[in-house]
């Protein structure tokens, strides 16, 4: 007891707490910086339409009525082709847990062949954007300055420069990226699942897809040449780093200063 | 150090006590002093060391040089270097400075002694004969011609001033270029990132394509500035036709959309920031900068946030290949308010 008591009547003990709170501050942030890396999954190309049907009578039809035609609870799902459903259950939208503002990423609890055999069954109930090849996600060679651009110029507004997410209105948000595989970006470019618009291949080129996608894994995996990417959200917590510890390392040096010497 | 003391005026207020001084362990034992002196002069000297590796560093490594370091992950060493040594060089500069003051300087407290502010009462006489004097002198009171005189001229001059000045701030707009775009009737849209047509019947519904006029990228290298794409930019949505309740102009024949194909200023009313964050299911477009939010299928009415005025549409339709085209330039004035608009 008399050792803590003298700890704290320490002249030293004060400007130490502080020390001690700019580095917990410090490790906090870093703590933020989070990145994992996705695996891509081999695209099953052998489907089974009706073992599709029966999967989607058991999993689906209760918002998306028996023939995908859509309830009050569900959309109709005719015409969304073979992307739109490996998107979403790939993905772990779909099914949704509960009715809500927006269906969050999660685990998928079906397997490839199960989403190939789903996708099979509502590409077959009408023409709709087909899963993207191999060739179409392969983002060997693709001109990551370019990519860049054009995520900044298509992307960019909603899904924060690096891919970090951002809010829209009434609790609605565009997701981070740091989880999405290039089949899922592309997917989603081409089928605008919920609120986000579709971006044709018409209107953004196959090529520029490519390049945005490169764009967003150099961003998830590349080096931060800056130093501590601190999320990656930019001024806003870049701002209150620099409030916290600014103002944490000013008050050490007035303490410091004003103290008198003995 | 030095403390004010107060003299006279302080009756109700006693000066307070002087602290008595305590003597540092640097002021009695030169072993300490010594030890401090060396402390400050080994700042000094590091601040100076690290000045010579910020170049060291800066020279010696690779740009490119990556490495993994612990909490930053894979960065560049040549950053930090840098960072690290500028930084120090000029911290320990100050440290130095302080810790010299506080443990070798001398810190006895120092009275300095501050004069009255009011005049002695016989300066204050002096100054009122000169004053007396001077004014006798001039003739400003025998002479009340030119008094008047003077005293009208100093309460008109300012008049011009005000009158210029009321002027300055009339017309912001003179040339009438806030009011205007580059957009002319049959002028292509092109997308922004590849800046080639766009085929009308290629946009699916909830389509969204960030489009400029067709000629902006030769404009802007002619002019070497980015005026004329802060006015024209904007973003092109497939809503189903059926979801759309209203539109800002055109008729049954000639409606200002081509199929449900609509085109709107991408410069938010409220202050300019250019918006793009289009919600596809309710047709809602929302600013990031203070969340005004337009709906793009009712006219871009201001359904939240702090603008006043919705977002101008631009009327389009499709030229003989099938491109879409715009029909002429925006109806009303794009971007942030300024004084001659009526909300």
């Amino acid at each position: 007891m008399r050792f803590t008591a003298a700890l704290r009547r320490n002249r030293l003990a004060a400007p130490l707490v502080m020390v001690a709170a700019l580095v917990a501050t410090g490790a906090a942030y870093a703590a933020i910086d989070s990145s994992t890396s996705a695996v891509q999954a081999a695209v099953t190309t052998e489907t089974s339409v009706t073992q599709g049907k029966m999967l989607f009578a058991e999993g689906c039809s209760s918002c998306h009525g028996l023939n995908a035609e859509g309830t009050t609870d569900g959309p109709s799902l005719i015409g969304v082709g073979a992307a739109a459903v490996d998107f979403q259950v790939s993905s772990g939208r779909m099914p949704m847990a509960t009715q809500g503002i927006q269906a969050p990423r999660k685990e998928s609890i079906y397997s490839e062949e199960e989403i190939a055999a789903l996708a099979a069954w509502v590409a077959s109930l009408a023409p709709g954007p087909a899963i993207p090849t191999d060739e179409d996600i392969n983002t060997a060679g693709a001109n990551l300055a370019e990519g860049g651009e054009a995520f900044r110029v298509n992307c960019a507004q909603c899904h924060n420069f690096a891919g970090q997410g951002g809010a829209l209105t009434g609790g609605k948000y565009a997701p981070n990226l740091n989880k999405a595989t290039a089949r899922q970006i592309y997917e989603a470019m081409l089928t605008g699942p919920q609120n986000m618009p579709i971006f044709s291949d018409e209107t953004l080129p196959k090529e520029q897809k490519r390049a945005i996608i490169a764009y967003i894994e150099e961003m998830r995996n590349g080096a931060n040449p800056g130093g501590l990417d601190l999320g990656k959200y930019g001024p806003v917590t870049e701002g209150l780093f620099a409030w916290t510890a600014g103002f944490l390392l000013l008050i050490v040096a007035a303490v410091w200063i004003g103290v008198k010497a003995k | 150090m030095s403390d004010v003391v107060h003299h006279e005026s302080s009756e109700n207020r006693p000066a307070p006590a002087p602290i008595p001084h305590e003597l540092r362990r640097t002021d009695i034992d030169a072993r300490a002093a010594r030890r401090a002196e060396r402390q400050v002069a080994t700042m000094f000297a590091l601040s100076a060391l690290f000045a010579v590796l910020f170049v060291v560093s800066f020279v010696g490594i690779d740009p490119e040089f990556e490495m993994g370091l612990p909490v930053i992950g894979t960065t560049r060493p040549l950053n930090i270097a840098m960072g690290v040594c500028m930084g120090l060089s000029i911290l320990l500069i100050g440290t130095g400075a302080i810790h010299w003051a506080r443990k070798l300087m001398p810190d006895v407290e120092v009275v300095e002694e501050r004069h009255d502010f009011a005049s002695s009462d016989e300066d204050k006489a002096r100054l009122a004969e000169t004053f007396g004097a001077g004014v006798e002198d001039s003739g400003f009171v025998k002479r009340p011609i030119i008094r008047r005189t003077l005293l009208g001229a100093m309460a008109l001059f300012p008049i011009p001033l005000v009158v210029m000045l009321r002027d300055l701030g009339h017309d912001p707009d003179p040339a009438g270029s806030l009011k205007r775009t580059m957009w002319r009737s049959g002028m292509r849209l092109v997308t922004d990132s590849t800046h080639e047509p766009i085929k009308a019947d290629a946009i699916p519904v909830g389509n969204l394509i960030n489009a400029i006029p067709d000629g902006l990228v030769e404009l802007e290298e002619e002019e070497g500035n980015l005026n004329e794409r802060a006015k024209a930019v904007i973003i092109v949505v497939r809503i189903d036709p059926a979801d759309i309740v209203s539109q800002q102009g055109g008729t049954a024949e000639e409606p200002w959309d081509y199929n449900g194909v609509l085109a709107y200023s991408k410069v938010c009313t409220h202050v300019g920031c250019p918006i793009s964050l289009y919600e596809q299911r309710t047709h809602h477009l929302l600013c990031p900068c203070h969340q005004s939010t337009f709906d793009l299928a009712d006219s871009g009415r201001v359904v939240f946030g702090p603008a006043v005025r919705r977002m101008p549409q631009l009327a389009i339709s499709v030229d003989s290949e099938g491109y879409l085209i715009a029909r002429g330039d925006f109806a009303e004035p794009i971007g942030p308010s300024f004084w001659e608009i009526a909300q």
